[in-house]
């Protein structure tokens, strides 16, 4: 047991991220006490994000300087459940924060709502394509709330944030020229959209000429000056490039450091705690309610901290670790098809496509905004027929250019097929980073009954706990996606008068490779849903097991969506909030009756 | 707000220029590698990233510099990785498993390559000609050999990702001398503000490049 018993508080929220910050937030608003968990270092634009010494791009993103230390704790891959796991030893294919911000320190900005067909993914499915559409072994599932349940949330996120971008309707009415397939808004972005780069710029004007349906990204990286609703100020972003691993030097890119915690840290009913590793959740007796939470402290004391409310807002895979190690909800058999915990874990399948121009032409790629750029998302989401094509999902496609620096070019080398070293390399090298533009189809990924999350029964973090274990695979339905998105990338490849073009695809029975970047949006793993045979959380992302924990993150997501999750995981967390501050608190206990 | 003044007096000054290092600096001594080590190092940087009329090579960046110094931080001891036993091989696409870290990955694979060199070609790698050791290290970069347990293949992709990172970093690791591995490839560098150049649309960039101790080229 504990060496240290702490005094008791309302609610205790593990990790410092987005989903924690809004949750310590809005329940410091409702009276609570809240005391606020972090297993890494505190961080703040002061001490992280300092002018010139933070943009070091060999300490920021080569040797991670603001990301989970592997060292301490990892998980082990396989690509299906007849292999052995082994342990990602080394940071590549994704990239989970650490210390107080979280991955919404190191985050680029993309911003975005959900698609609402997305929400109601299984239904619309079934109703346009029919039921015998659904591949056999694909966990297709419903969020359980919709768009417009979520509406107000997304709106107030935005408003913390500070987004960029350009509305297409607001109200049901048309104010402008952005995305045409997006949902109506009520009200407008906060800031009008960042600029265009050269090479979003050349993809916007080559899409609209093929009959595609180019906007500007929403982007949490202030286009002007800004202050939120809580009184924080945010500087206009510079284009300097330094975001995707960085604490923003600019006070330009929304973080929980920059947007939330000044807002929170003086608060006498706020605590923060960082270097404060969650070991587990404490249950009582009959397993249903939580009593507290029982981390190693900074000088490795075992510290119990009992609490009201438990809201576990860790990184994706983390809270379902969390809850595997704590014993929240059933576990996730796949072979008898049962338990929801690990269940429908998901990633996302993205794939990069280079366009080479004349040696005229300077594509200056170091310039950059991490949520900027242009998309287009005709093949997203139900924007187009699914019938003739035979799968299920898609992908916004994007020039999303955040600024690509020396090592970065140096690394991405030339056209495929050129020398990784020496002479034609260099040359190759060089001409690639100066005239060329990249996109990509940042599509969905579906879950499926044999892709899950469990522990590992080999290898432990540095606390002696077993470690979490992914069983993911690329699957035909999502290889056939990409391919058929990246084919209509071509069309504009070729409206942007490009002298070469690499169209990158996923290749037939590809397998899922650790060794590479792809990206660090994994989700799913403990879902929401109306069912709790298929879902972890009800649609109030609270325990359908154990009614004062609250699961916040996108280990909520059913499927893998092709936005950046960071817009729906805040959404989730005030709409979360929000049923916790007018109904949970005022009588405590599951807010979904079967 | 703090950030914004410092990025206007880094722009808005003439900043010192520290000109690349003299003749008469004293050259480095390395604490990582052994002197034959040092002159392998040297002959392969000097291959994977050669002078020629794009820029610099390798040496005159200071690579081998930059990886001995970078063999004395924590990456180096393999502190950034998750390094616990039990280490079992597996399919490549599960990633690394062996239970080396970078300074054991350059003392193993030096050793094995110049081993092998030695049998193959009865002479020292630094001792062979440009061709010779471009075909070398490409046996390194393709082939199966093993050193030991050590595949040839993990010890050229730590070489050369080293080297990469030795040209392109900021020169305060010791890499990228006179600013010369940002001038080839035509990244500012520490400038950080394109606000005046975002909408400048084809234009090749017109300002130097800038460290962050303030060296610019």
């Amino acid at each position: 047991m504990a060496s240290i018993k702490m005094k008791s508080v309302d609610a205790v929220v593990i990790g410092g991220g987005w989903a924690g910050a809004i949750l310590a937030k809005e329940l410091t608003e409702a009276g609570q006490s809240v005391v606020m968990l972090e297993r890494g270092a505190d961080r703040s634009t002061a001490s992280d994000g300092a002018y010139p010494g933070s943009i070091d791009e060999l300490q920021a993103n080569f040797r991670h300087k603001i990301f989970q230390n592997l060292s301490k704790s990892s998980v082990t891959i396989r690509n299906s459940s007849d292999q052995t796991a082994l342990p990602y030893r080394q940071m590549a294919a994704f990239l989970p924060g650490e210390g107080v911000g979280g991955a919404g320190l190191h985050w680029s900005g993309v911003h975005f709502r959900m698609p609402p067909d997305d929400l109601i993914m299984r239904t619309k499915v079934k109703e346009k394509y029919g039921e015998k559409f659904i591949p056999e072994g694909m966990n297709l599932q419903d969020y359980g709330v919709t768009y417009d349940d979520l509406e107000p949330f997304f709106d107030k996120a935005e408003k913390v944030f500070g987004t960029s971008g350009e509305a297409y309707t607001v109200n049901g009415q048309v104010v402008g020229k952005g995305n045409f397939f997006a949902p109506s808004r009520s009200d407008n972005f906060p800031l009008p959209a960042l600029k265009d780069v050269y090479g979003a710029n050349m993809f916007r004007k080559a899409a609209e000429e093929v009959g595609f349906h180019p906007y500007a990204m929403p982007a949490a990286n202030a286009s002007a000056q800004y202050t939120n609703p809580y009184g924080v100020q945010m500087g206009p972003c510079n284009f300097c490039g330094y975001c995707s691993g960085y604490a923003c030097y600019m006070y330009s890119k929304a973080s929980p450091n920059v947007n939330i915690l000044p807002a929170l840290r003086n608060d006498p009913k706020f605590e923060l705690r960082a270097e404060s590793h969650v070991l587990r959740v404490e249950l009582d007796s009959t397993k249903t309610k939580a009593t507290g939470v029982t981390y190693l402290d900074r000088k490795g004391n075992e510290v119990f901290q009992p609490a009201e409310l438990v809201i576990v807002s860790a990184f994706q895979f983390h809270n379902v670790h969390l809850m595997l190690l704590s014993g929240i909800g059933k576990p996730y058999d796949p072979v008898a098809n049962e338990g929801v915990v690990g269940r429908n874990f998901v990633y996302q399948n993205v794939t990069t496509t280079t366009a080479w121009f004349d040696k005229s032409v300077y594509t200056n790629q170091f310039i950059g905004t991490g949520g900027g750029g242009v998309a287009f998302d005709d093949f997203n989401s139900e924007n187009f027929d699914h019938g003739p094509l035979g799968f299920i999902g898609g992908s916004p496609v994007w020039v999303n250019q955040a600024g690509i620096k020396g090592i970065a070019a140096a690394k991405i080398g030339g056209p495929p097929g050129t020398p990784h070293w020496g002479s034609a390399w260099k040359k190759a090298m060089v001409d690639t980073y100066q005239h060329s533009v990249r996109m990509d189809a940042h599509g969905t990924n579906m879950a499926y009954r044999d892709v899950y999350l469990d522990l590992d029964p080999t290898w432990k973090d540095a606390y002696g706990l077993p470690m979490l274990r992914m069983t993911f695979d690329w699957k035909d339905n999502d290889i056939r996606m990409n391919r058929y998105v990246v084919s209509q990338i071509a069309k504009v490849t070729k409206a942007m008068g490009a002298t070469d073009v690499h169209l990158g695809q996923r290749q037939p029975g590809e397998h899922f490779d650790t060794r590479f970047y792809q990206t660090t949006h994994l989700a799913g793993g403990a879902v929401m849903g109306d069912d709790p045979k298929t879902s972890a959380l009800n649609r109030y992302l609270q325990s359908w097991d154990v009614s004062n924990v609250f699961v916040i993150g996108a280990n909520a997501f059913p499927q893998g969506t092709g936005y950046n999750p960071t817009g729906m995981v805040a959404a989730l967390a005030y709409w979360s909030a929000h049923h916790i501050r007018t109904t949970y608190l005022k009588n405590p206990g599951p807010l979904v009756q079967l | 707000m703090q950030g914004l003044a410092g990025a206007a007096a880094l722009t808005s000054t003439t900043l010192p220029v520290n000109a690349a290092r003299s003749a008469s600096e004293p050259a480095y001594s390395p604490t990582f590698f052994t002197p034959a080590e040092w002159a392998f190092l040297h002959a392969a940087c000097d291959r994977l990233i050669p002078e020629d009329a794009v820029g610099p090579g390798a040496i005159a960046l200071g690579v081998p510099e930059f990886i001995d110094r970078q063999m004395a931080t924590p990456y180096a001891f393999g502190k950034l990785w998750y390094m616990q036993a039990p280490f079992v091989q597996g399919p490549a696409n599960l990633g690394y498993q062996l239970p080396y870290a970078p300074r054991d990955i350059y003392r193993k694979g030096i050793a094995g390559a110049a081993a092998f060199v030695q049998a193959k070609y009865g002479k020292a790698f630094q001792d062979l000609d440009a061709a010779t050791r471009d075909e070398v290290l490409t046996g390194l970069e393709k082939g199966d050999a093993l050193f030991g347990d050590l595949p040839a293949k993990v010890f050229f992709a730590q070489l050369l990702g080293n080297t990469m990172e030795g040209a392109f970093a900021d020169p305060s690791h010791g890499g990228n001398k006179g600013l010369g591995g940002w001038t080839t490839i035509g990244f500012p560098g520490a400038r950080a503000d394109f606000m005046d150049w975002v909408d400048q649309y084809g234009k090749q960039y017109p300002l130097g490049t800038v460290s962050i101790s303030g060296e610019t080229a």
